[in-house]
């Protein structure tokens, strides 16, 4: 988009504009170094940093520990990756039943509405600990009984319930013209749904999805209050044994070194989508 | 015979009184123009015709069968009747070729090969055919709007509804699509026509009926209804065409 807008000093030398291009980035790199000087001046002046220092930031308790860490944020990101799938498609369904008119479908568009109030109004972490713990006690037969399972189910439950509604304002999003075209062309409810409104509908939404994505990418680790040996809890167990919590920083730096592209991601990909956009009402 | 017959058709929106016992017959191979002001009813009155639109008194029948009498499918009314909308409304997430045959494959069952030759037949006569595999947002619109009534053709349909089909474009853009309708008249496709163009009604009409506040004010042929408007309120609507330059 920016190489489109008309330069104010094309006439320029070229020496000009890669001071332009350059001068930006100098200055804020600059100044982001200086507040992180800053602040570093300030933090480590204080009484209890040595202290701190050791408990939180001490490399050869981060450098013992990671294997389990990182093993145990392998778990993290593989609940996160099922669920993704889980969920992209789950709440598809949902908003579909939401979407659909006519009699015949309204137990489909009851369960719809009452699922999504139900699982978007409870807290995360109290839907995973009633799953978590409260499913395997039922003791069931043929269900599992792995806490992680029903953990996992929890989360896919709830994110699904907010997905379905992404989804459902990705179908409003599209003019009604693409209802009526359909309609015109002799298309079923389901045709419409499957040729016009869907593939645009979801089109719409991607960002937002992407946007979801991340917030889940974090929040497995809600999973850990149910004692399964995530990054998290395996972080705290041996927090608990030597009162010293480098390892949770460890933990946090894994959760940024997958959270950070993914925002990157979904940044570039929100860009493109508004391209587009702008592009289609030219 | 007739292809359409509107008869008493009464149509509110909430209490408002759109279309006002509207009576109308469109015989096979007639180009009937519908037009008037903003508000007067003829777009809700074409959609009527196709069921887009319900309605709350009257009747009409297209061949001799109501359009809500159970022998008549929706699939079926679909097939003899295609429309044309002021925005194109072609699906962007397909390509030119998969627009034009969707209808035919998914509703009709028409094989995927003969529904595509058919296709490229109508985008070749139509100057298009190189456009087949492009997406809706990559052509102008005008061609997007030959492209919508290339789609519209592809059932092979008895009538043609064009709902100001040229209002969206701009200027230079209108007579390739004026000169496609044209050229569909031409092969005595039946067509019910609302449009603000009226040089275009004078040229492509059999007849031509000016609505005001729901109805038929008067109906004539184009050289009598332009040059000759027997209805005061005709004439006025004619008068403020001429002075806005569009006559």
């Amino acid at each position: 988009m920016t190489s489109k807008r008309p330069r104010p000093r094309k006439r320029a030398g070229r020496s000009l504009r890669t001071r332009d291009k350059v001068l930006p980035h100098v200055i804020s790199t600059a100044t982001v170094l200086g507040v992180i000087i800053i602040l570093r001046a300030i933090i480590i002046q204080a009484e209890q940093w040595p202290r701190i220092k050791s408990q939180f930031f001490d490399l050869q308790v981060m450098i013992d520990v990671f294997p389990k860490v990182l093993h145990g944020f392998g778990i993290n990101m593989a609940v996160w990756g099922v669920a993704l799938v889980v969920i992209a498609i789950w709440a598809l369904v949902l908003a579909i039943f939401r979407s659909l008119h006519g009699p015949w479908f309204a137990p489909l568009r009851f369960f719809s509405v009452v699922y999504i109030d139900l699982l978007r109004g409870l807290p995360s972490l109290l839907l995973v600990l009633l799953f978590g713990f409260g499913m395997p006690a039922l003791n069931i037969p043929g269900l599992p009984k792995s806490s992680l399972f029903w953990g996992a189910l929890a989360m896919i439950s709830s994110y699904s319930a907010y997905a379905a509604e992404v989804y459902r304002s990705g179908m409003d999003s599209v003019h009604d013209g693409q209802r009526a075209a359909a309609k015109a062309l002799g298309l079923n409810q389901g045709q419409t749904l499957r040729y016009a409104i869907l593939p645009q509908a979801v089109r719409n939404v991607i960002p937002s999805l992407l946007n979801l994505a991340v917030a889940l990418q974090k929040d497995v680790a809600l999973l850990s209050v149910l004692g399964i040996r995530d990054a998290v809890r395996e972080a705290q167990i041996y927090t608990a044994r030597t009162f010293n919590y480098s390892t949770l920083i460890a933990a946090a730096a894994l959760f940024l070194v997958a959270t950070v592209p993914m925002a990157r991601l979904t940044d570039y990909v929100t860009k493109r989508d508004r391209e587009r956009r702008l592009q289609r009402t030219e | 015979m007739n292809r359409i017959e509107i008869e008493h058709l009464t149509k509110y929106y909430g209490s408002k009184l759109v279309l006002d016992d509207v009576s109308l017959n469109v015989a096979e191979h007639e180009v009937v123009c519908l037009i008037g002001a903003s508000g007067s009813g003829k777009s809700t009155l074409l959609r009527c015709v196709n069921d887009l639109v319900e309605f709350d008194e009257g009747l009409i029948r297209i061949d001799g069968t109501s359009i809500h009498d159970p022998s008549l499918s929706a699939v079926e009314l679909y097939k003899r009747v295609g429309i044309v909308f002021q925005a194109y409304n072609l699906f962007p997430t397909m390509t030119v070729l998969d627009n034009i045959t969707l209808a035919p494959r998914k509703v009709h069952g028409t094989a995927k090969d003969e529904a595509e030759a058919y296709a490229r037949e109508l985008l070749g006569l139509f100057s298009l055919e190189e456009f087949a595999k492009s997406y809706p947002e990559q052509l102008s619109g005008g061609q997007q709007q030959r492209v919508a009534i290339v789609r519209a053709m592809a059932t092979k349909p008895e009538l043609l509804l064009l709902d100001e089909v040229t209002a969206a474009l701009d200027p230079e853009l209108i007579g390739g699509v004026l000169a496609v309708i044209k050229s569909l008249r031409d092969q005595g496709m039946t067509m019910l026509i609302v449009t603000h163009e009226m040089g275009f009604a004078r040229d492509v009409a059999d007849r031509v009926c000016f609505l005001d506040g729901g109805k038929i004010v008067e109906e004539a042929p184009p050289a009598k209804l332009f040059s000759n408007p027997e209805h005061p309120r005709t004439g006025q609507f004619l008068q403020r065409i001429i002075e806005a330059g569009r006559l």
